[in-house]
């Protein structure tokens, strides 16, 4: 078992002519995915990756049965990408693009809400389910199939955690990256209740990092709702008040909103423990299976 | 991307809020004219990017042409809270009965962009915020229409704006948003909205940030940029396209990605030494950019080690090796030690490719950052 993607998973990727989109497309295919389609406007009836290109996110679905879309898009040109992956068939959207203007999100989130398709970052490295499916440019060779689920706002501390985990041979059911902007569909508590609800999650890494209350909101359903245990990163605990971390949504407010030392304490106290540092929290792991 | 206080005013001026008379001065002189033409008494305002410039010594109202030169030359050049102050905004000094808070921000919880009303205007909203939240009245404004009249309406009733000028502060209210919706601001903010004694309002301070990502369709702000405004070596990253921003330690931090990063600073913190700067190379590792990036770190002279850790993933070990192995060559020397960890895609083949007498290797990110600890230790001695 797993969660968002499967070998199931038909994907339709959006941008596939690009240089990261074609790139990422024979990755992806490469790992095993079954990526069955590209959409770019103007472009259908050409060939990429090995697959079929459509005009449409609509023609992708409607004639190769795409159900889950990937957008490597620019970014001026990624909200309207994303409006027209949820104004499609796909029940499931990743968007890997970093950089998109924050009020053009704001927008997309407020048509999301109108749907019932499940969102994937953006500005993330997508979603791997080890051994059958990896949409995005997470690289497949560092996960191994298994019991833990991990979800995270940053690509490479993911990397980094995983890593750990899979040296002491502890593998993942699926991990994934929920993106480092401030608006992003999927959180941390949409991605938990996802890794509760999967039998063969036996336990879950969450790295967070400063910024927004996610962590603490994610404290709470913890707390509340889930029997499978939970081992908690947040960067950023070195992190001075007003300064963008690297990701747009990596910010400490002036007068001290959203530290790691908040989110840590909200996780502690719902039962979380929390790492020092990325061995820690695969110490943890170890410890709960 | 901040504005200044003088380049938002004109923004909010040009839109027709309300603002004081002011000039723009960049030397004593300049201010004294300034302040001889809009007539006594008038404030002298530093022109920096930053809150609390008044407890700061960053303003001074004054009441003739000596005291406006004694402030103006003090307040130009001055060091204020780290940053230097070029520019002065001399503005008419406005008598006010009452100071409200006006601001749209996006409130990312929500996905929506709030729009906020307070009578407690002219301190800081934060802390307004953080004490008697009530304080301030909040819209939710659904991007797709926009703040409706009646909301603005209700945001200024709720938080108890005096009746005889609600109107005039919803209409200023409908136009903070409507700038901040048109020219893609992250925030936009009048505190205080000074409310005088014959029910005039006009916008004494002014607050304008820009989202940087939705520059690239707004030239005209674009241009407002002031590239002194900050620190010099955070401009020098910005030049090189890296995300950059300078702490005050001893050990110099570059890695790839910002959670990546962000938990190197904290692991030299963790083991008892203090992070220089955090510094995100960003996908792949060409030598240029990995020059580019010690380059950034060995010019910032507090910095007395360096750590440099690389997870790769699409990008191969074996080949950041040989960009850190070929920008380490352009150097004559090697002034700070420098401490490499790679992970993840061929990171073995990477570690045995490093030129060791240029670096030292460490297999764990955790050692890495030991290892650079100690060292700033030993250089600092």
């Amino acid at each position: 078992m797993s969660i968002l993607v499967d070998d199931d998973t038909r994907v339709v990727v959006q941008g596939i002519t690009g240089g990261e989109g074609k790139f990422h497309a024979e990755q992806m295919i490469d790992y095993g995915t079954n990526v069955v389609a590209g959409a770019v406007p103007g472009k259908g009836g050409e060939e990429a990756a090995g697959v079929p290109v459509y005009d449409t996110v609509r023609g992708a679905a409607r004639e190769e049965d795409a159900d889950a879309a990937v957008i490597f898009v620019p970014p001026a040109f990624a909200a309207d990408a994303l409006f027209e992956a949820l104004d499609s068939p796909v029940d499931l959207v990743v968007a890997i693009t970093e950089g998109i203007p924050q009020q053009d999100m704001a927008s997309v989130y407020k048509r999301l809400q109108e749907t019932d398709t499940a969102l994937v970052g953006p500005n993330c490295p997508g979603v791997i389910t080890p051994g059958e499916a990896k949409l995005g440019i997470l690289p497949g060779n560092i996960f191994s199939d298994g019991d833990v689920g991990l979800v995270s706002r940053s690509g490479t501390l993911t990397y980094q955690v995983v890593d750990s985990l899979t040296q002491r041979g502890i593998g993942q059911t699926t991990a994934v990256g929920i993106g480092g902007d401030p608006i992003i569909g999927t959180d941390f508590v949409g991605a938990l209740e996802r890794f509760e609800a999967d039998p063969e999650t036996e336990a879950v890494v969450m790295c967070g990092e400063i910024g927004g209350e996610d962590e603490e909101e994610a404290a709470h359903y913890i707390a509340e709702n889930m029997d499978t245990p939970v081992a908690g990163f947040i960067a950023g605990r070195t992190a001075p008040p007003g300064k963008r971390m690297g990701h747009a949504g990596a910010i400490v407010g002036s007068s001290g909103a959203g530290t790691a030392e908040s989110k840590i304490n909200a996780l502690n106290d719902a039962g979380v423990p929390v790492g020092d540092t990325p061995e820690e929290v695969a110490d943890h792991i170890e410890g709960f299976l | 991307m901040k504005l200044h206080e003088y380049q938002a005013k004109g923004v909010f001026a040009d839109a027709g809020i309300p603002t004081p008379a002011s000039q723009l001065a960049e030397t004593v002189d300049e201010a004294v004219d300034a302040a001889e033409d809009i007539g006594y008494p008038v404030a002298i305002k530093a022109q920096v990017q930053v809150g609390g410039r008044g407890k700061a010594g960053g303003i001074e109202l004054v009441d003739d042409a000596d005291e406006a030169r004694e402030a103006a030359e003090r307040i130009i050049g001055m060091d204020l809270k780290g940053l230097h102050v070029g520019s002065v905004l001399v503005e008419e000094a406005v008598d006010f009965t009452n100071e409200l808070y006006l601001g749209v921000t996006m409130d990312r919880n929500e996905g929506r962009p709030v729009a906020m009303v307070s009578t407690r205007g002219g301190v800081d909203i934060e802390e307004v915020a953080a004490e008697d939240p009530d304080a301030i009245a909040r819209e939710h404004v659904d991007p797709a229409f926009g703040l409706h009249p009646y909301q603005a309406r209700r945001a200024v009733y709720d938080a108890g704006v005096d009746r005889d000028v609600a109107g005039d502060v919803a209409s200023v209210l409908t136009t903070l948003y409507d700038l901040w919706d048109d020219r893609d601001a992250t925030e936009t903010e009048i505190n205080p909205l000074m409310v005088t004694a014959d029910d005039e309002v006009v916008a004494a301070d002014a607050v304008m940030n820009i989202d940087e990502d939705a520059l690239f369709r707004h030239p005209d702000l674009a241009e407002m940029e002031d590239e002194t405004a900050g620190d010099e070596l955070e401009a020098k990253a910005n030049e090189y396209g890296f995300d950059y921003v300078r702490l005050s330690g001893n050990v110099g931090i570059i890695g790839n990605g910002a959670g990546l990063v962000m938990t190197t600073l904290d692991l030299v913190d963790y083991y008892g030494g203090e992070p220089a700067n955090f510094l995100d190379i960003g996908g792949g590792a060409k030598a240029e950019r990995v020059s580019n990036a010690l380059d950034m770190v060995f010019s910032d002279e507090n910095v007395d080690s360096v750590v440099f850790n690389i997870f790769g993933g699409i990008t191969r070990g074996d080949e950041v090796a040989k960009g850190i192995n070929t920008a380490l060559e352009q150097f004559d020397e090697i002034t700070k030690p420098v401490v490499v960890r790679l992970a993840g895609t061929n990171a073995e083949e990477g570690m045995e490719i490093l030129n060791t007498e240029l670096v030292e290797v460490e297999g764990t990110l955790e050692d890495a950052v030991q290892r650079a600890v100690e060292r700033a230790q030993e250089v600092a001695q």
